[in-house]
């Protein structure tokens, strides 16, 4: 059995923090990705302006959001809050918000 | 290797998903487990709604709050420059009460924290669980002579909550002669809306340079220097409202007299002017006194900030302006939003036996209308730090706009949208 490789750290990470300190919190991708409704819509589901998060695949919201914390991508707000989220954290959220219904 | 990788995995999988589901079935380890969140704003009504949400309905969640509607006050600056009307900024409770929560529109008077009650102006008594306290801010009126008094008060505005005072003050200023003062006092820092003054102050700029050209506005700062955005606000004062806009600093005031609007300080001159607006320094509202949460200068609550309960008061919980905030950290509405969401996980895990997340980040998102459209932003990162036991900014993240821009407007009325939606729908 392999895993893909970009589910790794995530969950390496996982073992470390719960190592380090107390188990991870089973809904740590939940909470973080609650974080970004405020701007994209409760669950990832966009009321207009900004893009919906819910739905899309993994591989691109994390592409999307390392290619602001790079700043490959210019933008005015994301490169800023991008650069505040490790990596594991947006593999996470991407997830998460790949199996939220759009 | 390939083995044990695959039972560690699968401990983690069997781990989090028994847990979660735990978590998702609702979790309250009683049946029936109750939670009381006093106040509907960002903070309360966000709360509320996360934990409908999050318990699938499983919680029974009463929120009561003394107001019919919210109001935002976010964009309520816009009202004062006359781009936007109340009406624009106003949102009913109708969307929570879908979510299942039990809205009253009532004052809650008494917190018992021993009994774990709540009782409300109208003597009803509301048992809890656990409780959330997001009571906003109350001004200290005290701390400036000659505002104590109602007449006072409806002559010298704060509208600093959005709703009739932020009307009143729109109505002062069209009611201004052409080539008068308007002239708005900060109290010194904390204060709720770090950028709110000085959006303020373009707001009502923008106004004057269209409407009456040949009148100011004087800021009169109790702080130091700008508390926000300062550069950005500067070259606004500096260019497009260039010889409308006065920025003073180091102005705490000390007492006013209503009947001729005149202004006084500690140090400074007397400033007289003719629409005159002060926000008193202001403090955790009286209902969080009255709980005993409140236990920093006598003025702010204390929180764990894994989980936003109260340092003293056990199973109460306390959000938005009125906590005691971590470094870096403003009191601003999308930060009670933010907020909201972090405690109203670590109650769902409390209620079914288990540990707040050990590692909460938050964010924080603002944007200042330089005109009507125009626009700029602070933005920052808070990550939980296990060590500090606060929410500490990350380093190398968050920032400000290069410059205003008509994009950053568009941004941020789609915030608004989202955020209400987020919060009350």
């Amino acid at each position: 059995m392999r895993m893909p490789a970009v589910v790794t750290p995530a969950l390496l990470a996982l073992f470390t923090a719960a190592a380090a300190a107390q188990a991870p919190d089973p809904n740590l991708a939940r909470n973080l990705s609650a974080a970004c409704a405020n701007c994209h819509g409760t669950n990832g589901v966009s009321q207009g302006g900004t893009i919906s998060l819910a739905g899309q695949p993994k591989a691109t919201l994390v592409r999307k959001m390392q290619d602001y914390k790079t700043g490959r991508t210019p933008s005015t707000i994301m490169q800023q809050l991008a650069k505040g989220y490790t990596d594991e954290q947006i593999d996470l959220m991407a997830g998460w918000f790949a199996a939220q219904k759009p | 290797m390939t083995m044990q990788r695959r039972e560690f995995l699968k401990a983690i999988g069997a781990g989090v998903s028994t847990a979660a589901l735990a978590a998702c079935a609702g979790s309250p380890s009683r049946a029936g487990a109750k939670v009381v969140v006093i106040g509907a704003g960002y903070g309360g009504a966000t709360c509320a709604k996360y934990l409908r949400m999050w318990s699938n309905g499983a919680l029974d969640v009463t929120l009561v709050e003394a107001n019919r509607v919210f109001v935002s006050c976010p964009l309520s600056n816009l009202v004062l420059g006359g781009s936007k009307q109340i009406a624009d900024l106003t949102v009913g409770y109708d969307g929570l009460v879908k979510r299942g929560v039990n809205v009253i529109l009532e004052t809650a008077t008494v917190v018992d924290p021993v009994r774990q009650t709540v009782r409300l102006r109208d003597q009803r008594e509301l048992p809890y669980d656990r409780l959330v306290l997001a009571p906003g801010i109350e001004f200290m009126f005290d701390q400036v002579q000659g505002l104590g008094t109602a007449d006072a008060q409806a002559k010298i505005l704060h509208a600093w909550k959005a709703g009739p005072q932020t009307v009143a003050l729109r109505q002062q200023l069209v009611a201004m002669r052409d080539g008068g003062v308007y002239a708005i006092s900060i109290p010194k820092s904390p204060y709720r809306c770090p950028p709110g003054p000085y959006e303020r102050a373009c707001q009502v700029a923008w106004y004057f340079k269209r409407a009456k050209p040949r009148s100011k506005v004087l800021i009169l700062d109790g702080n130091e220097d700008v508390q926000s955005k300062k550069g950005l606000f500067m070259k606004a004062w500096n260019g497009e409202y260039k010889g409308i806009v006065e920025y003073r600093p180091n102005h705490v005031l000390t007492g006013v007299d209503a009947a001729t609007l005149t202004a006084r300080f500690e140090v400074q001159d007397n400033v007289k002017a003719d629409v005159l607006n002060v926000i008193p320094p202001h403090r955790a509202n009286e209902i969080a006194r009255q709980a005993g949460v409140v236990t920093a200068n006598n003025r702010w609550c204390e929180v764990d900030f894994l989980s936003f309960e109260s340092v003293k008061v056990p199973k109460v919980h306390v959000l938005g302006d009125s906590i005691q905030i971590a470094p870096g950290m403003p009191k601003s509405g999308h930060m009670a939003n933010q907020q909201a969401k972090v405690a109203a996980a670590a109650i769902l895990n409390a209620l079914a036996g288990q540990p707040p997340n050990p590692t909460p980040a938050i964010n924080n998102t603002c944007y200042s209308f330089i005109t009507d459209k125009d626009v700029v932003h602070v933005c920052s990162v808070h990550q939980y730090d296990a060590a500090k036991k606060t929410l500490v900014t990350v380093p190398g993240s968050g920032g400000v706009s290069p410059a205003m821009s008509a994009m950053e407007g568009e941004f941020a009325f789609a915030w608004a949208k989202n955020i209400w939606a987020d919060t009350l729908a």
